[in-house]
């Protein structure tokens, strides 16, 4: 069951649908109900490799559904210390939990100064409502 | 500006919160709750698509049977009145200019059925080959087209069995109606053609019968796991039928446009042919990727590619060297950049276990 829309208090959010919830120095990233909807049912995530890199604003993997594909974009900066082998299993987790179990990488932040770019969910829900 | 044309269902996508998209000049409904829903219904139970957009011409007139046997590859000779037939119209290239069903009413009376992307051509073609005694109208406007489908699709309705490409007049809750057995899904089902301003009664009554609206993603995801051809990806006005696997739709003792092309290719083999495959690793294919590493040979083009919701696997079809074009052969698809395996297989990819 694909979640209804929903953008949680104390997570930042970047501009192109992801967000990231930061804990110290590192973040668990995914994409927000926002994208997961555009997209209709996930099918396929692009992983990256554990031990590489993100860059802000660059793409790190891709998420598709049967209809399109989509880059996801890193809000911050960092190490990949995990991905969410789940999401790689059963890709339609980010439709029924994009916040939770719909999680994509987690990261160790190279440059926590980047966090302060970020939007916060008004900010975040004001672009919404622009597009 | 161009404007995009709507069916007369167009309110009830609306209300029934579709996401609308455009396609050949249409504002169709892509998706209701979701295309693999949607598909899963379609294999399981029952499910209806608004198919408005597709074209219907009537051909009629004494000499109506003489110019269709003249423009389509199949021979009209093989059915009956009440009965219709798989059919191309090509060119003198031995070109595919449209594939579409041809019904048979009576002797100097014919429907057939078109695509909506190529309704414009194909009228254009018909017309310009009509001989004295034969006429053709295009009467898309005055109709509506809903495709149910599904393997309780014809319990649903409180339809009659009947055997398939056969077709009746009828009435479904007190609408009037066309009953061809046909459709694009693979499985049993019926497309009703009803007066455009039947179209929602229609379509109400065939949702409280409980279809499930379905849109155009899922057709093309149905339509692809049984490797039915689209035409403007699989088969197009520069690919021949042999090439595409549809020589069993070309009469080729009879003369029809481009006949002797056709026979030419058959009899030389077709260099290059349209094979249904399957990835091997987990990526989803798409039109116009390349399928690189046949072999020796130069490599080819994914035509159609998707999830396919019941494999639950990347599936496709595409053009590769003939040589590599047999069951089992390996194909790696460049797929933005990266290889991915994927193996051909028999058509249909899909195929209902045997219960």
């Amino acid at each position: 069951m694909a979640a209804s829309e929903s953008y949680p208090e104390g997570l930042k959010y970047h501009r192109e649908h992801d967000w990231a919830r930061i804990e110290g120095d590192e973040a668990t990233c995914g994409v927000t109900w926002f994208a997961q909807d555009a997209l209709g049912e996930l099918v396929h995530f692009e992983a990256p490799a554990e031990g590489g890199s993100t860059a802000k604003d660059s793409s790190y993997g891709e998420v598709e559904s049967v209809k399109a594909v989509s880059d996801v974009i890193a809000p911050l900066s960092g190490e990949i210390l995990e991905v969410n082998q789940k999401v790689v299993d059963a890709p339609e987790t980010v439709n029924e939990d994009p916040y939770g179990d719909g999680w994509l990488v987690r990261i160790r932040l190279s440059d926590p100064g980047e966090v302060d770019s970020l939007l916060d969910v008004e900010a975040y829900k004001q672009h919404l409502a622009e597009q | 500006m161009q404007t995009l044309l709507r069916t007369p269902l167009h309110g009830r996508h609306v209300a029934a919160g579709a996401r609308l998209v455009p396609f050949a000049g249409w504002e169709m409904p892509v998706q209701y709750e979701g295309v693999i829903p949607e598909h899963r219904a379609v294999r399981n139970d029952c499910g209806v698509f608004d198919v408005s957009h597709m074209g219907q011409f009537h051909v009629e007139g004494p000499n109506a049977h003489e110019l269709l046997q003249s423009l389509l590859s199949n021979d009209l000779d093989k059915i009956g009145d009440g009965e219709a037939q798989y059919t191309l119209l090509t060119n003198e290239r031995g070109g595919i200019v449209d594939d579409l069903i041809a019904y048979r009413i009576g002797k100097h009376q014919y429907l057939v059925v078109v695509n909506a992307g190529n309704r414009d051509a194909a009228y254009a073609w018909m017309k310009e080959h009509e001989i004295r005694g034969s006429e053709v109208r295009d009467a898309s406007d005055e109709y509506a087209l809903l495709a149910v489908q599904g393997p309780r699709s014809i319990e649903r309705l409180g339809l009659p069995d009947a055997k398939p490409f056969t077709h009746a007049m009828g009435e479904l809750d007190g609408v009037e109606v066309m009953v061809n057995r046909t459709g694009y899904t693979g499985e049993q089902g019926v497309e009703l053609m009803c007066a455009a301003e039947d179209a929602e009664e229609l379509w109400d009554a065939v949702v409280a019968r409980g279809a499930v609206p379905c849109g155009l993603g899922a057709r093309d995801t149905l339509r692809l796991e049984v490797c039915y051809p689209l035409h403007g990806n699989d088969i197009t006005e520069d690919t021949d039928p042999i090439s595409a696997g549809l020589g069993w739709t070309c009469a080729l003792g009879k003369e029809f446009t481009g006949a002797d092309v056709i026979r030419a290719v058959k009899e030389a083999g077709p260099e290059r042919k349209l094979v249904a495959f399957v990835m091997e690793e987990k990526a989803v294919p798409r039109q116009g990727m390349p399928i690189t590493g046949v072999g020796d040979a130069a490599g080819g083009e994914v035509t159609s590619g998707t999830h396919s919701p019941m494999l639950d696997k990347g599936i496709g079809m595409g053009y590769v060297p003939a040589d590599s074009a047999g069951p089992g052969n390996h194909l790696t698809i460049d797929v933005r950049g990266k290889d991915r395996r994927a193996t051909v297989v028999p058509k249909p990819i899909y195929k209902r276990e045997e219960t």
